[in-house]
């Protein structure tokens, strides 16, 4: 038995998430093998070759694969599925856009969004925004499976001796091509791999008043996220956004502040260990899922609890 | 140009459902069923594009059991033109739905079909680029903005890290984002308008599609619950708990 991993990078380097799509494989079972698809991008396969058990490196390096275009990088995963099992990549805004392609192409049913691993072809994964967790067996002789990397604790990035082998397959399908990007810079550690998080909801009111959370974040070395209400109203942009339809997160310490505690922003959070509420309602549904709830004024609590935490 | 949108019927996203204790699904009985919200979102914005004149006309297409045709009433009440109604079994996988999808693409020849990114029952994602790559056509996924321009189409596209704007050579397949557009609500007018838009029903068989299921659902279980918690008194009492207790800050 053996699984095709694909690997999640900025060209540069490996996106922590893939280190938990390999520990799924692992959980599968089997040998497995990495696919770093990019340009430039060599780099990233040296980095992956070291990774814990892993077999060949499998190294696409042009310019068509550069910013991971659903036509391209759909086809080629596709046309490297001969041999394995399994093909495995994780359930990011770039594995949920090739990696659909490639099950169709391969005439598979893909199993999304999975936590857990029963056996080799029955997987775990939430449905209805998390209020239920489905058993899914699938018949498909090739499964195509998108991991959700709070689901699996990484895998060690270090101890393997894997080969890196060139692959030759061109796949520039000429439908797509990319223009630009707005991706947001910040010194804070990255939302789904953060040990710490505080997200502000509605109740923060302004853009403006953000600022009394990256204080409290910049003490406790936290990533700053946002509940939907919060990013609809424009304080902060789309890519702060955790729940059912934003970024699944699972820290250690998840603050919510200003934030109700609605079922699809439960979704993202509710795997959290320590879940903090902070909420002037006392009848505030976050506060059924809250470890510690403090029924405060946040415009009160925030600078308390930054100068506390001195 | 016509535009294509499939639209999804699912639990309304304001009801909150259970686990059937027998563990073979979710308790759908007397449940409020609504479009699914994504689909909204698609709806809003091929209607928008005919608005705009850059589409003649908006076919909103469902798949799924009779039941689904109150859904594409709605759509024609939001301004879609005319349905179709895939009649099949409850429950289809999206790669046969994408199937029925591409069959339904051969014989409307839209310039663009427009999809949710997300069903918020099944939480799949898989609908739209199955169908983009079973038609051999490009994708702008997770869309929060769409403009046509001639023969091709910039997307802007919610990424985790950001944004990213791709181009795609039309026909092009989108699915939206929740950012997308706001979509508007049906007036009793247009409601009563919908009633005599025309809603054709065809089927997997007459669409020459296998449809027969590759996956089995062997349970369907509640999630661990998590442990009730306490309140705290105050700010301190709160940085005590988790130095402390929970021991997840402090000690640095
Ligand atoms: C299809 C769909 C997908 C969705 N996806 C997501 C998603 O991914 N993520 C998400 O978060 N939501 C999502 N939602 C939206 C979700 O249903 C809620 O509307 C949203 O989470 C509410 O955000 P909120 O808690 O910030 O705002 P509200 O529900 O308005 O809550 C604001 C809270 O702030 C408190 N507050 C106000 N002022 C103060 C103060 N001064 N001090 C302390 N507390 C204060 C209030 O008591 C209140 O509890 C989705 C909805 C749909 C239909
Ligand atoms: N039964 C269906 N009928 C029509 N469209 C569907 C159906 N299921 C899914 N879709 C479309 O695919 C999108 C994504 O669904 P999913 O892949 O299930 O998350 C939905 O928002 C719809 O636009």
């Amino acid at each position: 038995m053996a699984t095709l991993v694909v690997a999640e990078h900025d060209n540069a380097a490996l996106r922590p998430v893939t280190l938990n799509v390999v520990a799924a494989a692992q959980a599968i079972g089997g040998e497995f093998d990495i696919l770093v698809a990019g340009s430039g991008c060599a780099p990233v396969a040296d980095e992956a070759a070291v990774i814990d058990g892993v077999g060949k490196v499998l190294l696409a390096d042009a310019p068509a694969y550069e910013h991971a275009l659903a036509e391209n990088v759909g086809a080629l995963v596709a046309g490297l599925a001969d041999g394995y099992d399994h093909v495995l990549a994780a359930h990011t805004t770039t594995g949920k856009n090739f990696l659909p392609r490639t099950a169709a192409l391969l005439d598979s049913q893909m199993v999304s969004d999975i936590i857990g691993v029963e056996s080799p072809d029955t997987f775990l994964r939430p449905i209805y925004a998390g209020i239920a967790i489905a058993t899914v067996k699938t018949s498909d002789a090739k499964k195509v499976v998108s991991v959700r990397g709070t689901g699996f604790d990484a895998a060690p990035a270090d101890g393997g001796s894997g080969t890196v082998h060139a692959v030759d397959a061109r796949h520039d399908a000429g439908l797509s091509e990319f223009v630009g990007e707005e991706i947001a810079k910040s010194e804070r550690p990255e939302l789904t791999s953060a040990s710490i998080v505080i997200s502000g909801g509605r109740g923060m009111q302004s853009g403006d008043n953000f600022s009394l959370l990256e204080g409290i974040a910049d003490k406790l070395g936290a990533a700053i996220g946002a509940s939907r209400a919060a990013v609809d109203a424009g304080f902060v942009p789309n890519d702060m956004q955790v729940g059912q339809t934003g970024k699944i997160v699972a820290p250690e310490l998840y603050i919510a502040v200003g934030i109700s505690g609605a079922i699809q922003h439960l979704a993202g959070m509710k795997d959290s260990k320590v879940i903090v509420a902070i909420n002037k309602d006392e009848d505030a549904p976050i506060f059924q899922i809250a470890d510690y709830g403090l029924v405060a004024d946040l415009f009160e609590a925030l600078p308390e609890l930054e100068s506390a935490l001195d | 140009m016509k535009v294509l949108v499939p639209v999804k019927r699912v639990v309304d996203a304001n009801v909150k459902v259970r686990v059937k204790p027998d563990g073979t699904g979710i308790d759908l009985a007397n449940v409020k069923m609504a479009v699914n919200p994504f689909c909204e979102i698609a709806i809003e914005e091929a209607v928008r594009l005919r608005e705009a004149e850059v589409a003649s006309e908006v076919v909103a297409v469902a798949v799924g059991e009779s039941n689904c045709q109150e859904q594409l009433r709605t759509c024609l009440a939001l301004g879609a033109d005319r349905a179709i109604l895939v009649e099949t079994a409850p429950d289809l996988e999206p790669l046969a739905i994408a199937k029925l999808l591409k069959a339904i693409y051969d014989q409307e020849q839209p310039g663009i079909v427009i999809l949710g990114k997300q069903s918020i029952d099944g939480d799949n994602s898989q609908t739209g680029p199955m169908f983009a790559a079973l038609a051999g056509l490009p994708q702008g996924t997770f869309a929060s903005n769409l403009a046509v321009d001639g023969d091709t189409a910039e997307v802007v596209r919610e990424v985790d890290g950001g944004l990213q704007t791709v181009s795609l050579k039309m026909p092009i397949v989108v699915t939206t984002d929740l950012r997308l557009n706001e979509p508007r609500y049906a007036s009793l007018p247009n409601i009563m308008k919908a009633k005599r838009k025309p809603l054709d029903v065809t089927t997997p068989e007459a669409l020459g599609v296998d449809v027969g299921r590759r996956t089995e659902v062997v349970d369907v279980a509640p999630p661990p619950e998590r442990q009730a918690g306490i309140k705290v008194e105050n700010v301190d009492q709160l940085v005590d708990k988790l130095t402390n207790e929970a021991k997840v800050i402090g000690q640095a």
